[in-house]
């Protein structure tokens, strides 16, 4: 059996990426207008699409 | 992970949603059109109007305002007075019967800055808006209400991370995003629960846990009250009740003098739960972006305008500021309302998926039981 670690980095990475682009986008946000709150619609964005895509998915 | 170990997330993360789900759900559903509250007062005729006049018309003094205010319901006391970027010629007023009326009793409208012509705020004293504001805040039962949903929070914000650690042994032989569409009901939704519950993590972490901080605000205030006010007011404590309330009129430029480079965000009035007996509290915001969120009293004596203290702000008062946009979401212009109702929605998804299997196992396991 593979180390545990392996699995957690591989189930996780991804996730844990989105996670923290989400977070960084929620908080600029609060800093200023324009390029902030574009930074923010791209964190939030993902999300969004990745959910959207599978729920379509057929 | 061991099977015991995984059997036993799985009861936390069973139970935990369970119990919140139905209070989720409501919170989800009244959440939505709140989102968008601004817009549909505008659609529904219910945002305040205020006139068009030539620019640079003068401003009326706060005295005046208050005497306006007063002419337009005699028989009520000031509670508030408050600013708003969006609407520089009008001053939002609330008043009431006594100070310490509770806010839901209050009633709120505007004042024209240039005129004292009242102007009438609905949405803020009634209608379906407020309906959901209500349900959304305290299902219209006052502070078991409001400590009610925040339990409901905490469980909520279990729930994530209960579920984020059944995210391990569910995805370890499956890539990332992957959704089953070809073997069965069941597995397609928990493949669906699990990557939309996974993605949208971040946002119903944020928005969880700043739902509880806004619904324990009652408790945060009486906290900074019993803290840093009853402090403050110290040589107060024992001083005959105000019987001359000295006039508003110079009060911004007062604060503005005790707390230079700030901006004035509301005047808490005598007796009211923003004040003391015997202060007006002028609430500063700072003036970027972020510290427009974070809010310094200053007090004044009602009976000879002497600044008595800047308050220091504890760290739970700025978090209670802090949490209003995280939670709102209007803080990054109409696509992040729109990204933040699309969460909203997904999050629903989750909270139905997930009642969906909690269904379909509990009656796999009663036939295999027969």
């Amino acid at each position: 059996m593979k180390p545990r670690q392996s699995s957690f980095w591989k189930v996780f990475s991804i996730p844990l990426a989105i996670g923290l682009v989400g977070a960084t986008g929620l908080f600029c946000a609060l800093l200023d207008d324009g390029a902030w709150d574009a930074l923010s619609w791209i964190g939030l964005g993902i999300p969004v699409w990745l959910s959207v895509r599978g729920l379509l998915k057929r | 992970m061991k099977s015991k170990t995984i059997r036993r997330w799985s009861f936390i993360h069973t139970w935990t949603s369970l119990i919140c789900t139905a209070f989720l759900l409501m919170l989800a559903l009244t959440g939505l059109p709140l989102i968008f509250h601004h817009e549909i007062d505008h659609l529904l005729g219910d945002a305040p109007q205020v006139k068009q006049l030539p620019a640079g018309t003068p401003t009326l003094d706060l005295q005046q305002l208050v005497l306006a205010a007063q002419a337009h319901r005699p028989g009520e006391v000031m509670q508030y007075f408050g600013w708003d970027d969006d609407e520089p010629n009008a001053v939002l007023t609330i008043m009431a019967p006594t100070a310490d009326t509770e806010p839901n009793s209050s009633h709120t409208f505007m004042l024209d800055a240039r005129t004292g012509e009242a102007i009438d705020v609905p949405s803020a004293n009634g209608g379906i808006m407020m309906v959901m504001l209500r349900l959304h805040v305290d299902m219209f039962a006052g502070l078991p209400g409001k400590l009610l949903l925040a339990f409901m929070g905490i469980l909520f914000v279990l729930a994530i991370i209960s579920g984020t650690v059944l995210y391990l042994p569910f995805m370890r032989r499956h890539d990332f995003a992957t959704v089953r569409t070809d073997k069965s009901r069941r597995l397609r939704w928990l493949d669906l629960h699990n990557l939309i519950g996974v993605v949208t993590l971040t946002w119903a972490l944020v928005v969880g846990v700043t739902g509880v901080i806004s619904a324990s605000a009652d408790l945060i205030i009486a906290a900074w009250r019993a803290e840093t006010l009853s402090a403050m007011i110290e040589p107060y404590r024992d001083a005959p009740p105000l019987t001359h309330l000295a006039p508003a009129s110079d009060l911004l430029h007062i604060a503005a003098k005790a707390a230079p480079d700030m901006q004035p965000d509301f005047i808490a009035f005598p007796g009211t739960r923003f004040s003391s007996e015997h202060h007006y509290s002028v609430f500063m915001k700072g003036n970027t972006h972020l510290t427009s969120h974070l809010l310094t009293p200053v007090l004044i004596d009602a009976s000879n305008l002497e600044v008595t203290a800047v308050a220091g702000r504890p760290w739970y008062m700025d978090a209670m500021g802090m949490s209003q946009p995280l939670h709102f979401g209007d803080y990054g212009g109409m696509p992040m309302k729109v990204l933040w109702a699309a969460l909203d929605l997904l999050t629903i998804v989750v909270l139905g998926s997930g009642l969906y299997l909690w269904w379909v196992r509990r009656r796999a396991a009663k036939e295999s039981a027969r």
